[in-house]
């Protein structure tokens, strides 16, 4: 188990290298360049001496962007290494320090959307495939269905339009209200909690479609086959069957699927976050974008390539966990 | 009463649904059709549901007497159908017959003649709720009281399901839990069924039973997942489940269908072995006459969901009087005989949804009579021991009357 873990490291290490050079290259690319914004406004400010090309040739040296993408990914490759992200062009602060600034905000909206998501797809998905073509299960498909159709920036839409506009519970966006400050802190922490209600329903009602198909149809394969069978010839109540039996097996596709997306918890909610004003790291990364920042989008997409990895790699890890078939000895 | 009322009003549902096809005389069913037809199953199967769904059952219900003591299980008249969106499938219509104490009964017959679906409705396993026994009794003997099946709830057929009859199935390769250990899953029927043990005392008679069912490394094999046992292992592991509380009765489904024949006789030897050591009756389902030639005593010949012959394995063997038995011993192999191609019964079985009010067999049959387009043939007595549903011994039947 130990060397197929460090053979799956290494090969990561590969994957990884060449995912950064593409998303360097992509980032090379954008049509829209920090420099060259910041170098048109030093141009025009009064008193400028040089022209907003003579600002370029001078800023792309100082930020490093003069020396081709190749020579370049390598040194980036090399301070990254190191632990060195830069200084973010748009924050202007360290990369990193950014990063710790808005991370937590986003493991908490991912883990209490995937909480939520897991506590209520998987049961459903069970009780659909419990009572297959019953009245429940066809609302199920259809209440999972909405869900997986619905765009999350509609669905935020329509929970501010009901909760903000209409009702008044909620504020529309922020993650603080205005009195933040002079509340107690036990009050802040409600007072965030509150702002958090919205994006987290959001998120859940956008993921909770998909998993509650896969549950169930993973559910009514396992109910269909010959152990279940056997499980109730020998004397098993129902209960029993469903639940020890059939819902082991129905494990095993679900636990590497959710294993595969713990990482997915760091990566933030980019869409919601925007649409809720949540300080997370989708939030950072999106305004870090539209500015052209390169130090930190090749911070967030580098981290989002290792936490993808990492993913595939849990989930084949936890396959072998689930599954005795597939365990290497 | 007033249960018999509902389930004869039932029966004469399905009967005009089935009249209205008949009438059209096809095949083809268009979606309007099909969505009626779902829609009246809907209906009746959640009759017969709400019914077994109840929370209390009262015992006067489902309990019976034996017509006979010395049987373990009494097949009377069973109706058991599949309620589909194209038509109501007769898969066990009628049949009637009885498992002797310490004996072994083979059911034989083609493929989807209703042998499984019989013993699925023994256990009440047929899958719900499209799979329903409508009409009929089934008798249980497990000694102090007598069950009828068709009408027990889930609590006393879990009681009765791996403790007083138990089922080995066809297919070993998928029939046993591939996440839990083999000694777990013997553990649990034991426990299940044997409140109180300690659970030193079930590992023992796990390790016990293994090696009862010819397991040479049992200990080992107890701490080994399905998968790191062959097909002819992993039946025995089956029959060790299928033993573990010294069951009355013990349906094997095709116990060695899906083995090589090596395997396969010792599978029926351990099976035969076994039926001594315990004294228990086996129903033993197969296509396989050598099987049925070897191990049973009674044979029931089935045919389209009914039983056409059935009487002891001499009379079956040495007599075999409906054309399709005949059918069936001509299209069976013989050592030492050799001829250019092996016989076989022409013709298929009628389409199930749509079967003919004349004899079942008559289309295919190569001796039928004039007798055989009037209805479906009774039940004709040979012997003591031997029946025949055919219009070819009617007159032997009144000679024999004569004589006696």
């Amino acid at each position: 188990m130990l060397k197929f873990i460090i053979k799956r490291l290494l090969l990561c290490s590969v994957i990884l290298f060449f995912v950064m050079l593409i998303i360097y290259t992509i980032m090379h690319s954008l049509p829209t360049s920090y420099v060259e914004s910041v170098a048109r406004e030093l141009a025009t400010k009064p008193g400028s001496q040089k022209s907003a090309a003579q600002w370029m040739v001078e800023l792309n040296a100082q930020y490093g962007m003069d020396k081709g993408i190749i020579d370049g990914y390598i040194y980036w490759l090399g301070q990254a290494i190191q632990g060195n992200f830069g200084d973010s062009w748009y924050y202007s602060i360290p990369v990193v320090d950014e990063f710790k600034k808005v991370i937590w905000n986003s493991f908490y909206l991912g883990v209490a959307a995937f909480v939520l998501e897991i506590f209520i797809a998987i049961p459903l998905g069970v009780v659909a495939a419990k009572k297959q073509y019953s009245i429940t299960d066809y609302s199920v498909t259809v209440v999972s269905l909405i869900g997986i159709s619905l765009p999350t920036f509609f669905v935020a839409t329509v929970m501010k339009l009901i909760f903000s506009v209409k009702l008044g519970w909620f504020d529309i966006s922020g993650m603080i209200g205005r009195d933040y400050l002079s509340l107690s802190a036990f009050q802040q922490f409600f007072d965030v909690a509150k702002h958090f209600i919205m994006p987290i329903i959001t998120l859940t009602v956008v993921s909770i479609g998909g998993m509650m198909r896969y549950t169930r149809t993973n559910m009514l394969e396992v109910l269909n086959s010959d152990y279940i069978r056997t499980a109730r010839a020998k004397g098993l109540s129902e209960r029993k069957v469903i639940n020890h039996h059939a819902f082991r097996n129905t494990l095993i596709p679900i636990v590497t699927i959710i294993g595969g997306s713990l990482p997915g918890l760091f990566a933030g909610a980019l869409i919601t976050e925007t649409l809720f004003a949540i300080e997370g790291i989708g939030y950072a990364s999106y305004h870090a974008m539209i500015a052209g920042d390169i130090p930190f989008t090749m911070f967030y997409l580098s981290f989002m390539a290792i936490l993808t990895l990492l993913g595939t790699l849990i989930s084949d890890v936890l396959y072998a966990v689930v599954d005795p078939r597939v365990r290497i000895n | 009463m007033e249960d018999k009322e509902k389930k004869v009003g039932i029966v004469a549902n399905i009967q005009k649904q089935f009249q209205k096809r008949e009438r059209k005389k096809t095949n083809y069913i268009s979606a309007h059709d099909s969505a009626k037809i779902s829609r009246e199953n809907r209906k009746i199967t959640n009759i017969i549901e709400r019914k077994r769904k109840r929370r209390f059952v009262p015992e006067s219900e489902y309990l019976t007497t034996m017509h006979d003591e010395k049987n373990v299980v009494e097949f009377d008249n069973v109706h058991t159908y599949f309620f589909t969106d194209i038509g109501t499938v007769k898969a066990v219509d009628g049949v009637t017959f009885e498992v002797p104490f310490g004996k072994t009964v083979g059911v034989v017959g083609e493929s989807g003649c209703g042998k499984s679906v019989t013993s699925l409705s023994l256990m009440q396993l047929v899958q719900r709720p499209q799979g329903q026994t409508v009409e009929g009794e089934i008798r249980f003997n497990s000694g102090d009281k007598a069950y009828n099946i068709v009408n027990a709830p889930a609590s006393v057929m879990q009681m009765l399901r791996g403790n007083e009859m138990s089922m080995i199935f066809q297919e070993p390769m998928t029939s046993l839990n591939p996440v839990f250990r083999i000694g777990a899953q013997v553990d649990e029927v034991l426990f299940l069924h044997n409140k109180g043990m300690s659970k030193k005392d079930v590992k023992e008679k796990t390790i016990s039973l293994l090696e009862l069912v010819g397991i040479a490394n049992s200990v080992g094999v107890y701490k080994m997942y399905p998968h790191e046992l062959s097909g002819g292992m992993r039946q025995r592991v089956m029959i060790a489940i299928a033993l573990a509380c010294d069951p009355k009765l013990i349906i094997a489904d095709e116990p060695t269908t899906a083995l090589d024949v090596t395997i396969q006789a010792q599978i029926l030897d351990i099976l035969s072995d076994i039926k001594t050591k315990i004294n228990s009756s086996i129903m033993l389902i197969t296509h396989d006459l050598g099987v049925i030639a070897e191990m049973a005593d009674y044979v029931v010949v089935m045919y389209a969901g009914r039983i056409v012959e059935k009487g002891t394995a001499q009379d079956i063997f040495n007599r075999p009087s409906h054309p399709y038995t005949i059918g069936l011993m001509k299209s069976k192999p013989v050592v030492g005989k050799d001829i250019e191609r092996l016989y076989n019964i022409p013709g298929n079985v009628p389409n199930p949804i749509n079967m003919p009010n004349y004899c079942y067999f008559k289309d295919r049959c190569e001796m039928s009579i004039d007798a055989c387009n009037g209805a479906y043939p009774p039940f004709l007595k040979l012997s003591e021991t031997h029946y025949v549903a055919c219009y070819r011994y009617e007159n032997t039947k009144e000679e024999g009357a004569r004589n006696e």
